[in-house]
């Protein structure tokens, strides 16, 4: 069991870690808006990046 | 939830692509969007809708689930408003300097509808060049914005959200905002800090039980041990500070509130516990001392947001005041200055959609002026030159030149928020009486303990004594006690918000358990505050639906409410309007027939005999020279739910109240439509504090129920206040409860609610007092070890929480989330 020697003291770290990082999160506000992120998410600001990207307005017009 | 496809709601027809609204017959405006021309009904709703595609942010529109606002048609005037925002000694006040050129100020957004307009906004303000950062909250409707003053000013960039059809109002976030969200993460740091502990140090425990039971190496037990200490260590330390601190602090003010039994419970067995480790041998505490500090900040955080939220409601209110205002200088010019800057006896020009800068004397022009926020009033009140005008209140329809009377804090504004304090400082404090006799039970409680001490150390020594004295101060911590009413309260709150009803006071719930009578303010409470036409007579051989046209195309101009409610649902006739005299009526030419409509005396000029009864409704004439061509009836409606609503209280044994400050006729017709027999007609601010403190003089438990800022002395005067979301913000902000939508049948069910938490809550009460005297005789007769003490104390405070968990609602219906702030545009 002497193993619990090295485990409780890595536990009790990474209690320490966690708790850390928590502070880290709610320091930079990830906490500030709980509802315009999950929005947010779903809005396609990322066309520019798509390679071959092709606006809808054209893709409408072309299908006319 | 955005909708995947294209096709924005309410977009059908003739409606326009960017707002919704109809578009008139005979506007042909149009944007081409993705690939197709969309209508649109004004040219300020094609100049955003050009801009959001100039922009290539057309994602807007396939993302957006709600219709955007009509934005106002930017004329270069208001543009050049923002311009004085850049004065720098304006700036002085909500702007922060960073390093160099940088500048970080916050900005209120008015318009913000759903995901898709922070989107949008995020989008055309960030790719500015200068902006360095702009981000939107999406549930405060507030943005933050930081800029290079060297490369572009803050008017440009207020300029470039109304470009997109969104108002932005820099505001000083440094009062209130700024203080609640230093608490709101410090709260956030602690229970996680408490979370994180608590479950490794349950962990632990449940490690150590097993090992009392199948056997533990000593030394393995030890490290156990001194590994929860390391962990409860900054739970206590950190996360139980605020405990502490606040047990010091009723200390000093020599009282004993909850948080000494919880201080001294937490302090003796951390301390009891660490000494117990440093021994290696006794009982260790760590499991339930990081538990509880955990479950009471949980309560805590709750209590607090609910306060927060109605906290910023209240910040809204510094809008009502303009922040720049048009002054007249000798030669006749226009100068824009700052509010502040104004003095009595200064000559100021309102412009129509404006509100008014300062209290102050009309000198010319005639308009109507919305006073709603003030008076409760829905309809625009006229103001001729001699009327006085009341700062904050909007001028509707045409400029006004005003002379400045009283400025800052001698306005009625002040006055009024001034009452408001000093009347929530005489509100029946039922929460310091529960303090009280905690006090009581407190002190009995630290007595009772002394004497167990004293008596075991005369008895046996001092370490029995001090085990057995612990057992006690363990079992009879009134956890169960302390979590017994706040918990229920949390869970109610937290199933009242759900259904849009906000608590923003400790004690609401519990007073509008004991509610007796229900005081309503009619404007906007059981009405909907909206004209509607009732009933059109008119002349032999005069048809209905062309009388109807004509008052639509008369009225077509006007954005008065008995103008909007003439058009509802006509096709206004193409007319020629002459003159539109504010407060009286139209004069118009239809090919060569002179037509006039509006009150009865503007008819009266035409055809003096024309007489006919009394009427509770209003009513507008339309006549021709010859005759009076028809009678328009038009009423305030009730809200189609109000007499279910009225009838609901009645079956719950509450007594229905209807004061007003409108006529006689109309409150004894609404009175009269929904049953209630306790009413009384054209009140005012003072008779209503008089009834209210009437009634409470009978002993009877008032909750009142109002919209206005003139219903704010008379809300904090009753026991327990409800203000509805479409009124005014001050109301609110003094309310103790918050209706977010506009749908009354809530009030019943937060009635039911909050009976039933009361039930729960002497439940709990019961159980921890029962607990409490049967556990203590036998800890203090040394019958109760330490853990067993432990296992009493969290179970009694588990069966509480469990207990008052019932008051969630178990269906999740939700209100629609219709943010009070975005409803009223100042």
């Amino acid at each position: 069991m002497d193993i619990l020697f090295l485990l409780i003291p890595i536990a009790v770290i990474l209690a320490g870690v966690a708790i850390a990082f928590f502070i880290y999160t709610v320091r930079s506000g990830q906490y500030d808006d709980l509802e315009g992120p999950g929005h947010r998410i779903l809005m396609d600001d990322d066309d520019p990046m798509i390679p071959r990207y092709e606006p809808r307005r054209r893709r409408l017009k072309r299908d006319k | 939830m955005p909708a995947p496809d294209a096709t924005p709601p309410a977009t059908e027809g003739g409606a326009c692509f960017h707002c919704g609204q109809p578009v008139p017959p005979e506007v042909d405006l149009q944007v081409e969007i993705d690939g197709q021309a969309r209508p649109m009904c004004c040219a300020g709703c094609q100049a955003v809708a050009q801009a959001i595609v100039d922009n290539h942010l057309e994602d807007f529109y396939r993302h957006r689930t709600e219709v955007a606002p009509t934005p106002e048609a930017l004329i270069p005037e208001a543009l050049r408003e923002f311009e004085v925002y850049d004065n720098p000694a304006l700036q002085q006040s909500f702007v922060h300097r960073k390093e160099g050129e940088l500048r970080e100020a916050s900005l209120i957004l008015e318009g913000i509808v759903c995901a898709a307009c922070v989107w949008l906004n995020e989008r055309h303000v960030g790719r500015l060049p200068g902006v360095h950062a702009f981000y939107v909250n999406y549930a405060t409707h507030r943005a933050q914005v930081v800029w290079d003053d060297s490369r572009i000013h803050l008017s440009d960039i207020l300029k470039a959200i109304s470009a997109i059809g969104y108002r932005a109002h820099p505001y000083d976030p440094q009062r209130q905002e700024a203080v609640q969200k230093k608490e709101r993460s410090r709260m956030l740091r602690r229970i996680g800090i408490a979370g994180v502990g608590a479950m490794q140090v349950m962990m632990m425990a449940v490690a150590m039980y097993l090992g009392d039971y199948q056997g533990m190496d000593a030394h393995i037990r030890n490290l156990l041990r001194w590994a929860s200490l390391a962990i409860t260590l900054p739970v206590i330390g950190y996360s139980g500070q605020a405990f502490f601190l606040s047990a010091w602090r009723d200390l000093r003010r020599r009282r004993l509130g909850m948080d000494v039994p919880v201080a001294i419970a937490l302090g003796s067995a951390f301390l009891a516990s660490a000494w117990h480790t440093a021994l290696g041998r006794g009982e260790v505490y760590y499991d339930s001392v990081t538990m509880f500090i955990f479950f009471l900040l949980i309560g805590r955080f709750l209590e607090m947001t609910a306060r927060h939220r109605a906290g910023q409601v209240a910040e809204e209110l510094v809008k009502l005041m303009p922040a720049v205002a048009h002054r007249q200088t000798e030669d006749g010019r226009l100068q824009e200055v700052p509010v502040a800057e104004l003095r009595p006896g200064d000559r100021v020009v309102v412009k129509p959609g404006e509100p008014v800068p300062a209290d102050g004397t009309v000198l010319a022009g005639r308009s109507s002026v919305d006073e709603s926020l003030l008076t409760g009033e829905s309809l625009p009140v006229d103001k001729a030159p001699g009327a006085p005008l009341v700062g904050g209140t909007l001028n509707v329809a045409s400029p006004l030149t005003l002379r400045v009377e009283r400025v800052g804090q001698d306005t009625v504004l002040a006055g009024i928020s001034r009452l408001l304090e000093r009347a929530q400082e005489e509100k029946p404090q039922i929460a310091r009486l529960a303090n009280r006799v905690a006090g009581w039970f407190v002190a009995g409680l630290l007595a009772v303990a002394a004497l167990v001490f004293g008596w075991w150390a005369w008895q046996t020594d001092a370490g029995e004594a001090f085990r057995i004295t612990l057992s006690v101060l363990v079992v009879t911590c009134p956890c169960a006690l302390s979590l017994a009413t706040p918990v229920a309260l949390t869970a109610a709150t937290g199933a009242l918000t759900r259904v849009g009803m906000l608590t923003t006071r400790g004690h609401a719930l519990e007073t509008l358990a004991q509610a007796t009578d229900i005081v309503f303010d009619k404007t906007g409470t059981l009405t909907r505050g909206q004209l509607r036409l009732v009933r059109v007579s008119t002349a032999e051989g005069v048809d209905e639906g062309e009388a109807r046209a004509l008052a639509a195309g008369l009225e077509a101009h006007s954005a008065h409410p008995i103008a909007l409610a003439l058009r509802e649902g006509v096709t206004p006739r193409a007319l020629e309007v002459i003159e539109d005299e504010t407060g009286r009526g139209v004069l118009g030419r239809d090919g060569e027939r002179l037509l006039r409509i509006g009150s009865l005396d503007w008819v009266r000029d035409w055809h003096p005999d024309w007489r006919e009864e009394a009427t509770d409704g209003t009513r507008i004439y339309l006549a021709d020279r010859a005759r009076v061509l028809a009678v328009f009836e038009l009423r305030d409606e009730l809200r189609p739910e109000a007499p279910a609503v009225v009838r609901r209280f009645r079956a719950q044994g509450l007594r229905v109240h209807l004061l007003s400050g409108d006529a006689e006729a109309a409150v004894a017709r609404v009175a009269g439509a929904l049953g209630i027999d306790d009413w009384r007609a054209r009140q005012l601010p003072a008779d209503k504090l008089a009834y209210v403190k009437a009634l409470q003089g009978e002993g009877r438990v008032v909750a009142m129920v109002g919209d206005g800022v003139n219903d704010a002395p008379v809300l904090a005067a009753a026991q327990v206040s409800i203000a509805m979301g479409g009124g005014a913000h001050l109301a609110q902000a003094s309310a103790d409860m918050v209706l977010l939508s506009n749908h009354l049948e809530r009030i019943p069910r937060a009635v039911d609610k909050a009976r039933q938490t009361l039930r729960i809550i002497r439940q709990n009460l019961t159980w921890a007092i029962v607990y409490n005297l049967a556990a203590l005789p036998l800890a203090a007769a040394g019958y109760v070890p330490p853990w067993l003490a432990a296992i009493g104390m969290s179970g009694s405070s588990l069966l509480v929480v469990l207990n008052a968990l019932r008051l969630r609602e178990r269906h999740r219906d939700r209100a629609p989330r219709t943010a009070p702030a975005t409803e009223r545009g100042v």
